[in-house]
């Protein structure tokens, strides 16, 4: 008998398995609503041409060996991705208070940031500090920080499915509720499965409670440039809390912005508030990439690094960026306009006032069920779509 | 004041601060004979001439393959590998928590073992001796780091009796296939042997130092299962692991790999450059053994060239470790251990006689 027949058979992944499920269907006009990776007007992927340039020079590039990267990853990576996200002119980059991690996409950056925290915010033992993740958010945050050793994983208040928006009181309920120094994992924008981010006054609200009950915040930042097609804009609730002096963790992924998903790049910002500090955290950071992977993989980081830091290559890629958001743009308009053509029930303004990849259509379980099998449109039991396809 | 203002300094990693020391060193005849990556005889990294190839072009007969018993988790280097497999065995592996269950490294092994399997408590042998089937063993199948030293094919085989007779779990760690002897099938003896006796084992694969392939992080964990039922539930509990880790694995190293071991031609060609490896570490332990008894160096310098792989357990101690680097400039680990391919034809003569100097003046 086999060491391992008590084993459960443990189930997938449902974005996964959804598109299994897509590929395996024959229906002629199948169509993929579920994983949230970007498609042309043909329906394909997409290398960004910037990306195929920069692959091409890397190849060609004679200087270039496969040695190990440090442990922390490349170090004009992490630079440039940290600017990325806090603004060329960050003072708190001027003052040397940020450091950074690259990860393994935006997973392995919420995963080594969740780590450390439960090892060494709040004391050294922070299995039972609660952390707070949106109702609803990408599905896979509850797992990354349970198996990061939390085990008070708590939802907060986000989506209203009555006025299908934010449910802005709701949460901010919650912040003055919660414990002193809980996490709270913000979404930086183009919330995932929502597409819906607070305004600038509900971030401004959100801050002040923060700060006020020494509330951790911990950004998940996994489409800027996407969202509005503006790197800047979809920054700015990162920037400000950094304005507002807070010490903050920011998980940004390429996946979707670079369209290296299967590279893995992604950065764990780090902001403290001051260089001391920030080289205690990264040496502990270190301890927790050792174990995990040692050292991260050099070819994203490269094609990011290189495409970061060279100001035409740069240029051409938020160029490509803005193709992609545009045509997201795009697609939610005319979705929302054939849907009113057509007369459909009920109102279909909340495709174009959310933001990003997704639109929560508001559709329910039995509804997508029967989108699936009776019209081979594929996408997730919350109702959640993609809007490119 | 800062919410981190109580974190430690963490101490770095014995190795990487080695070669950080060494590249500070501004000494003309400084030597890096630390961290374990393969140098040219220019003590130059090595991009391996197929992976050139296989970059620029936009991928046997085991009989448990053949059963369909085997899977595999590709994972991130030979540190993903263990880390995944050591995740697994401890949620799933002797009942549902194997926090207790004590899990058996070398003495030495590889520096970073014990930190992959931190959340294991290691308890000593006298107190589980009487239980069973809750011991977990690494292994290294050729190439021991950091002695060098592995066991014979007679060895190996009473290793796997006492192991299969008292139900103890494999856990091979093979980073250095085709490194050792400059054969993949000779270095694999010891796996494919516990294999055909019928064990369910698990081997942490990497690709680092046999492709060169160091910085794509290429690992492969390989699982033996009873059957292909059994096989089907542990990867997908593995599936559940990886996902809250890094989600899914990096492309680039993958594909390389792949394309070269599933063409022929590509194939050959790689092991080739993997004979290339190997037998310069052989012809520099030759040579390293040979200078150290010209120069009549007390002590016996066999272990050398009996030792196999990319490392050599020198016998220096700490006190003569440190007149190396001091001194001498020459760079090892505080074990003793040097990295073969440190050595080149220009550097050999000077770290044979940094070596003798060393033992004859620090006891």
């Amino acid at each position: 008998m086999s060491i391992f027949s008590e084993v459960p058979q443990a189930p997938p992944v449902a974005v996964f398995k959804l598109t299994a499920d897509f590929r395996e269907d024959s229906h002629p006009q199948k169509v993929n609503l579920g994983v949230g990776a970007y498609r042309t007007d043909e329906c394909q992927p997409w290398v960004l041409p910037v990306v195929k340039k920069v692959e091409r020079l890397i190849v060609e590039d004679s200087s270039l060996n496969h040695e190990y990267l440090p442990i922390l990853g490349l170090p004009e990576f992490r630079s440039a991705s940290s600017k990325v996200a806090l603004g060329d002119d960050s003072p708190a980059i001027k003052e040397n208070r940020v450091g950074a991690v690259q990860a393994l996409g935006g997973t392995g950056a919420l995963r080594i940031g969740g780590e450390f925290l439960r090892r060494w915010y709040n004391g050294t033992n922070n299995t039972a500090t609660p952390i707070y993740v949106s109702a609803p958010t990408w599905e896979n945050h509850n797992a990354v920080f349970a198996d990061a050793g939390f085990k008070d994983i708590r939802p907060y208040h986000y989506w209203d499915g009555a006025k299908k928006g934010l449910d802005i009181s709701g949460l901010l309920d919650d912040l003055e509720k919660a414990p002193e120094a809980s996490v709270f994992v913000l979404h930086a924008c183009a919330h995932n499965p929502t597409g819906t981010d607070p305004t600038q006054d509900e971030w401004k609200q959100i801050a002040e409670v923060m700060k006020r009950r020494n509330l951790f915040v911990f950004f998940d930042s996994a489409y800027q440039g996407f969202a509005s097609g503006s790197l800047d804009k979809d920054a700015w609730a990162i920037r400000y809390f950094v304005s507002e002096g807070f010490e903050l963790f920011v998980a940004q992924s390429f996946s979707k912005n670079f369209g290296l998903y299967n590279e893995r790049v992604g950065n764990l910002t780090v902001v403290a508030k001051d260089n001391e500090n920030l080289t205690r955290i990264l040496s502990q950071m270190e301890k927790i990439v050792r174990t995990t992977w040692s050292n991260p993989p050099s070819q994203g980081a490269r094609i990011v690094s290189k495409t970061l830091n060279c100001p035409e290559l740069f240029a051409e890629w938020k160029g490509n960026v803005k193709t992609m958001a545009d045509r997201v743009l795009l697609m939610r308009d005319q979705l929302k306009a054939k849907l009113q053509a057509l007369g459909t029930p009920g109102t279909w303004d909340h495709i174009t006032q959310q933001i990003g990849m997704f639109s929560f259509t508001g559709l329910n379980p039995k509804q997508v069920e029967y989108m699936i099998k009776e019209k081979h449109v594929y996408l997730m039991a919350s109702g959640r779509i993609k809007c490119v396809v």
